[in-house]
């Protein structure tokens, strides 16, 4: 085989691969943000954080604003710290409230953002100061099966 | 009984002077032993027989690998010859790739379907196909079809070479095979190897895609902007490419080695090749375990 015929079959071919390692990049990794010099780190403090991960999602209004970077329990006040990236275009005010939602039934953790009204904004190594746990369904139900429990016993008394 | 001790395991001492030829061939049968040995002893000579012979060639493996690395500059400085290899490697499989990609990649999507659908998410379809393809079966899969396919090459190439007394004549012209013929094979297995994963993975999530959102009729929306939510470019990509890397590096190195290792016959050379395909294929799989023990252990 010539020369020439060689080097085009062996440009074909990493071309090739090297545009599908680009479509991996861009189309399923989606690689677009998530670099730390255009995003802002922020902390909240959560008495339960359920099964939230690393690498969760922050979303706000359903929009994806950033990731969850670092979980880790405070020793003094055993309240979970959580610390989070979020995109440099985007700016929340003081008074931002901060949850654990589930996106679906079974679905993965997320931080929810609800923007309140302050006119100052949150900065880089500032802490989320209104949160919300997550919902654990087992406290929920317990909770919900021992009031009836309850209420029971409270009808029969009366009778 | 002095005599018939003496012929014993251990490499002959021809065999340590040639570092870089053949281990086989002395001293490859147990050593006979006198009769009045007891089966113990007869037993644990065989087996102690059976280590250092294993244990010999694993060092010569690594010898090997050594002298190929040292000998890359011209594969490098004439970089015309790994581009050939290159071609004969990589390029020619890239429709074995494309092919087996796209029908793992389908395959995928009917299955995940099936079981995602009993939960009401089929929407995570995306999500399962990408993840297993770009994490496991990309570079495993494409390692599998590497090695039978290129790997198996490589040995018959090189051990046809041999036994056809190309690879004396090249010594005897003071031409350097293990730099002329070796080392351009190698750096083209470890250059082809993480393109064809790549291009496994890409193929196969297309072709989830193809079932999933064509045929079925899974959201295309949710598909992608799920697999996109999930799929982490450091923690899942580039794992995986490390993975095939890590891969081709096995993968050639063994073809290498068996091809310059056969036994200088027709039937030597098909052992070779045999055996570059079982134990490539089970090291990738081994390496693959143990890869994925430290890089996803806490995910």
């Amino acid at each position: 085989m010539n020369r020439a015929t060689l080097d085009l079959w062996v440009g074909v071919f990493v071309a090739i691969g090297l545009g599908s390692l680009l479509f991996l990049a861009l189309k399923v990794g989606n690689l677009s943000f998530a670099s730390s010099s255009a995003a802002y780190l922020l902390e909240a403090k959560f008495d339960n954080i359920g099964g939230l991960k690393v690498r969760g999602a922050v979303k706000s209004a359903g929009v994806v604003v950033g990731r969850v970077t670092q979980i880790h329990l405070d020793p003094e006040a055993f309240v979970a710290v959580v610390s989070m990236q979020i995109d440099n275009r985007y700016k929340f005010p003081r008074d931002t409230f901060a949850t654990i939602n589930t996106s679906g039934l079974l679905g993965e953790q997320y931080i929810g953002l609800d923007v309140g009204g302050d006119t100052e904004m949150l900065k880089e190594g500032d802490s989320v100061m209104k949160t919300q746990s997550a919902v654990v369904l087992e406290k929920l139900i317990s909770q919900f099966m021992f009031d009836k429990a309850a209420g029971d016993t409270g009808d029969s008394k009366t009778k | 009984m002095a005599d018939s001790k003496k012929p014993k395991a251990a490499p002959s001492p021809q065999r340590q002077r040639n570092s870089l030829a053949s281990p086989r061939g002395t001293g490859r049968r147990a050593p006979r032993l006198a009769p009045e040995r007891s089966l113990l002893v007869q037993f644990l000579t065989h087996l102690g027989h059976g280590v250092t012979d294993s244990l010999w060639r694993l060092g010569f493996a690594a010898h090997f690998f050594l002298a190929v690395l040292l000998n890359s500059g011209t594969a490098f400085r004439r970089f015309q010859l790994t581009i050939r290899e290159t071609y004969f490697s990589g390029a020619l499989s890239i429709v074995i790739i494309l092919v087996s990609g796209l029908f793992v990649g389908m395959v995928l999507g009917l299955q995940g379907y099936d079981t995602l659908e009993r939960y009401g998410s089929s929407e995570a379809l995306g999500v399962l196909v990408s993840l297993s393809l770009v994490r496991e079966l990309g570079p495993v899969v494409a390692g599998l079809l590497f090695a039978s396919r290129a790997g198996a090459a490589i040995t018959a190439e090189i051990g046809l070479m041999k036994a056809t007394e190309q690879i004396s004549a090249m010594e005897m012209m003071a031409v350097n095979p293990i730099a002329r013929v070796v080392a351009p094979r190698f750096w083209a297995g470890v250059i082809s190897m993480p393109l064809l994963a790549a291009l496994f993975s890409a193929m196969g999530i297309f072709g989830g895609y193809l079932v999933g959102v064509k045929l079925i009729g899974v959201d295309p929306g949710s598909f992608w902007s799920q697999m996109q939510a999930t799929v982490d470019f450091r923690e899942d990509i580039m794992n995986g490419v490390i993975k095939s890397f890590v891969f081709g590096i096995l993968i050639s190195w063994i073809a290498v080695f068996e091809g310059y290792d056969a036994d200088p016959t027709a039937e030597g050379v098909s052992r070779a090749t045999t055996r570059t395909v079982v134990t490539s294929s089970l090291s990738v799989l081994a390496a693959d375990f143990i890869l994925t023990a430290f890089m996803f252990r806490g995910a």
